[in-house]
This record gives C-alpha cells, sequence and structure tokens, in this order.
C-alpha cells in the first residue's frame, strides 16, 4: 500500500482559480492582477514547426457534451523536444516553447488549443514514437483524471508507433486527430468520449 | 519492469466509477483502460518555477480593497515524492468556497452571500524543501444535489503539478473532525481508511499567529520515487 495522497474530483467551479482565461465565468471586481500561467494557447515566438489548432468535444456516456472539464495538454516541440529537465539532449531550438497547455470546455462541451504540431519524440528501447500529444481530462463526476493520447491522421509512422499498437486495431481510430484547413490554419478535430459507442482509448499510466 | 512510477500507487485513487457519486455514472469510461508503459512523453512535464506566480497569489485574504469574512487561516505543508523526498519549484494551485459556503462562480446557485472581498483562487510555488504556505478563511460548507439534503463537508480544492505528467494531482483538502464525512460520497470514494485521512489536514496549533490566525497542515504526497530525473529508462 503506498503513502500517496488520493486523488478528488476537480468539481464544478475549479474555472475561477484554474482557468479563468479561457471560461471567465468570474470578473475581478478588485483590480487584483491575476497573471495566466497556463491557458490554451501554446505558441510562443520563437516555436518553429506548423501552427495547428486542435478542437473538439468531450462527450459523456449519453453522448450529451461536458460542458465543465478541464482538459490539459503536454507535448514536445516542433523538433521533438519536451521542456524538461528529464529531456536532456542539450540546448532546446525552442527554449520559450513550454509544451503545456490547459483550458476548460465552453457551454457547448467544445475545447480547443493553438499549438505546433510536435515532432517525433524517442520511444521504448530506442523506437521512435510518432508525433502524438498526451491529454489529460478532469470534471466533475471524475474522480481521478483519465489519459488519453492524440495522434494525427496524416503522420504514416502511426502504423509502427509503439504505444498505438497495444491498441486493439478497432480502438485506434479513437486515438487520431483528423485534418481539415480553416482558412490558412490546419485543424486537428479530436473529440473525445468518455463511454460508450466509440469511446475513447484511455490509458492506465 | 520496474517503473519509478509504481502503478500500485494508485490502488489507494477511488475507481472511476462510484455510483454513490451520481455524477460518475456517466463520466466514467466504460472498457478496460490500457497499460502502457511510460515514455518520455509521460515521465516528463510542465515546469512554472517563481516566475509563474506573484507573492500576492498566496494571500486569498488580500487580494481585494477590504479583508474577506470568516476564520483567517494559515494552510500549509510540504509536497513530497513516495520516499518522502521534497518536490521543489512545484506549482500549488487552490480554490475554495468563502466562509459562507458559496464560489465565485456563476453556476453556484447556493442562495449564500458572496463576499466582495474574496475570490478564493490562490498559487504559489513549492520552494527547495517543497514547502508551500497560503492564508484565507476557512470556508463553508455547502449543499448539493447528490442525495437528500447532501453537504460537502469543509474543503480546499488542491491542484499540484509534480515531477512529470503522470505525478500530477487534483485532490481536496479537508478539515479535522468533520461531521459531515460520513455522509459524503467523494470522500469515501477513497475505499482504504489510511488514505482517506491523508486527505484531512490536521490542526496545527504552533503555527497559529496569536490573535490573528489559525493554521492546519497539509502535506501531499506525489507518486514518485525519485527528486533528480536521470535519462536512462528501461522499459
Ligand atoms: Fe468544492
Amino acid at each position: 500500500m503506498s503513502d500517496i495522497t488520493p486523488s478528488q474530483t476537480v468539481g464544478p467551479f475549479f474555472a475561477y482559480g484554474l482557468a479563468p482565461h479561457s471560461r471567465c465565468d468570474w470578473k475581478p471586481n478588485s483590480g487584483y492582477d491575476w497573471k495566466e500561467t497556463v491557458g490554451a494557447d501554446l505558441v510562443t515566438p520563437d516555436a518553429t514547426g506548423t501552427r495547428i489548432r486542435i478542437e473538439g468535444s468531450i462527450l459523456d456516456g449519453d453522448g450529451l457534451p461536458i460542458n465543465d472539464a478541464m482538459i490539459e495538454i503536454w507535448q514536445a516541440d516542433g523538433q521533438g523536444r519536451y521542456a524538461h529537465p528529464r529531456d536532456n539532449r542539450g540546448a532546446r531550438p525552442n527554449a520559450k516553447f513550454k509544451g503545456f497547455g490547459r483550458t476548460a470546455t465552453d457551454k457547448a462541451g467544445v475545447y480547443s488549443f493553438d499549438t505546433v504540431k510536435p515532432g517525433v519524440v524517442p520511444g521504448p528501447d530506442g523506437k521512435p514514437q510518432s508525433p502524438h500529444i498526451v491529454v489529460c481530462i478532469f470534471s466533475r463526476g471524475m474522480l481521478r483524471q483519465i489519459y488519453t493520447r492524440i495522434y494525427f491522421a496524416d503522420e504514416a509512422a502511426n502504423s509502427a508507433d509503439p504505444i498505438l499498437t497495444l491498441v486493439p486495431a478497432d480502438r485506434r481510430g479513437t486515438l487520431i486527430a483528423h485534418k481539415e484547413m480553416r482558412g490558412e490554419i490546419a485543424v486537428y478535430r479530436f473529440d473525445i468520449r468518455v463511454q460508450g459507442e466509440n469511446e475513447t482509448v484511455f490509458f492506465d499510466i | 519492469m520496474t517503473f519509478i512510477y509504481p502503478r500500485e500507487s494508485l490502488s489507494v485513487y477511488p475507481k472511476h466509477l462510484s455510483p454513490e457519486y451520481k455524477s460518475t455514472v456517466k463520466r466514467s469510461p466504460g472498457k478496460p483502460l490500457i497499460i502502457v508503459p511510460h515514455t518520455l512523453s509521460e515521465l516528463t512535464g510542465p515546469v512554472y518555477g517563481h516566475d509563474a506566480v506573484q507573492e500576492g497569489d498566496a494571500d486569498l485574504t488580500k487580494q481585494h480593497k477590504g479583508e474577506p469574512l470568516g476564520e483567517r487561516i494559515i494552510v500549509h505543508g510540504h509536497v513530497y515524492d513516495e520516499d518522502k523526498r521534497p518536490v521543489v519549484d512545484s506549482l500549488v494551485e487552490i480554490w475554495q468556497a468563502n466562509a459562507c459556503g458559496r464560489y465565485v462562480h456563476n453556476v453556484d446557485q447556493h442562495p449564500a452571500p458572496l463576499d466582495p472581498n474574496f475570490t478564493g483562487a490562490g498559487r504559489t510555488v513549492t520552494d527547495k524543501k517543497g514547502y508551500y504556505r497560503f492564508i484565507t478563511v476557512k470556508p463553508g460548507a455547502y449543499p448539493w444535489g447528490n442525495h437528500r439534503n447532501a453537504w460537502r463537508p469543509n474543503h480546499i480544492h488542491f491542484s499540484v503539478f509534480g515531477q512529470s505528467f503522470v505525478s500530477r494531482l487534483v485532490t481536496q483538502m479537508y478539515f479535522p473532525g468533520d461531521p459531515l464525512f460520513p455522509f459524503d460520497p467523494i470522500f469515501n470514494s477513497v475505499a482504504d481508511e489510511k488514505a482517506r485521512l491523508r486527505m484531512v489536514s490536521s490542526f496545527d496549533l504552533e503555527n497559529t499567529v496569536p490573535d490573528w490566525a489559525l493554521c492546519f497542515r497539509f502535506d501531499i504526497v506525489l507518486r514518485g520515487r525519485e527528486q533528480t530525473p536521470v535519462h536512462t529508462e528501461q522499459h
């Protein structure tokens, strides 16, 4: 038995504390200058690579939108480098790019992030992993977070990805985001179905 | 296969589906989760240092023109990993109801007064000893629709980052001796009693400030058995 502190639900009222700029039900009335630490726009001036938007809905077991979820993403930069000391492959070309995003779903259960497409990152046994983003979802009714991954439909390396190939073939599609062009911006659609038909694959990590 | 983030540590977590807490019924995965190795993607995570937060973010009683109503309290403690090593430079975020049990959120319809001098959001970063400290007021209990006259025990919501994306923790800190504990399905979703009590802060007489504030200590233990990340992993 471990000594870790157990998880509890984020509840319905997290937004003013954790995501005030993405779902601002709280208007500061004191002029207190609350700086945004984390948000839905990951793009920094030095970030090289393809600019993309990721967009989708989060749906419950009845297919209804979850309009009070918090979604966090963690990713490598365009060169496949993580902004973390464990990624010690030398200086990072996009030193300002943090790779972390957080937002809340809106009233229609929709979320979006602006970011760059991540590069290839190392996987187990030196095998490369296809470009992907790690996703963590919290909401009322979730006593602990659920983890999934976003892969990109236009990446040939998906077929050999060491994680994706652990997923039964008939469910892999739930982890693939599909591209549509909206003007100049490539929008990758990634809906998350928490339960039921076409349930998104979630990972036990 | 040894993991520095052992999966067994999660055995004390609530089950995704805990029907006593009704909202879990449609919001929990129905299919088994797929076990995958920890790769660089899971073993890294966001790093937010002291430049991310301001000094005043940790004092929830000073963010407005006047002082909030309620019992002024200090909430402090350490963030550790499973080997009791400090988790340093880690972002700790809190949010809570005001002393009347009302959140500053338009979805909260509890007919208790809002406090113009209290928002209820705070942030800080752990120091080199893994220590954090907030000044706030004791949140009130509030009703919710889960079952007949259900009220949540007094609690402060906590969000902690840790060293990797898999050590990420969102939890709630409770107060000792709360009479609502036996009736709360969220608190009781943690089946193991010892683990459940780790979410309950202790009254910290020694660190109260005479004639000014009470004090509660809440230590947080995150997944993981290392302090300094190393490069080589065996899977
Ligand atoms: Fe709450």
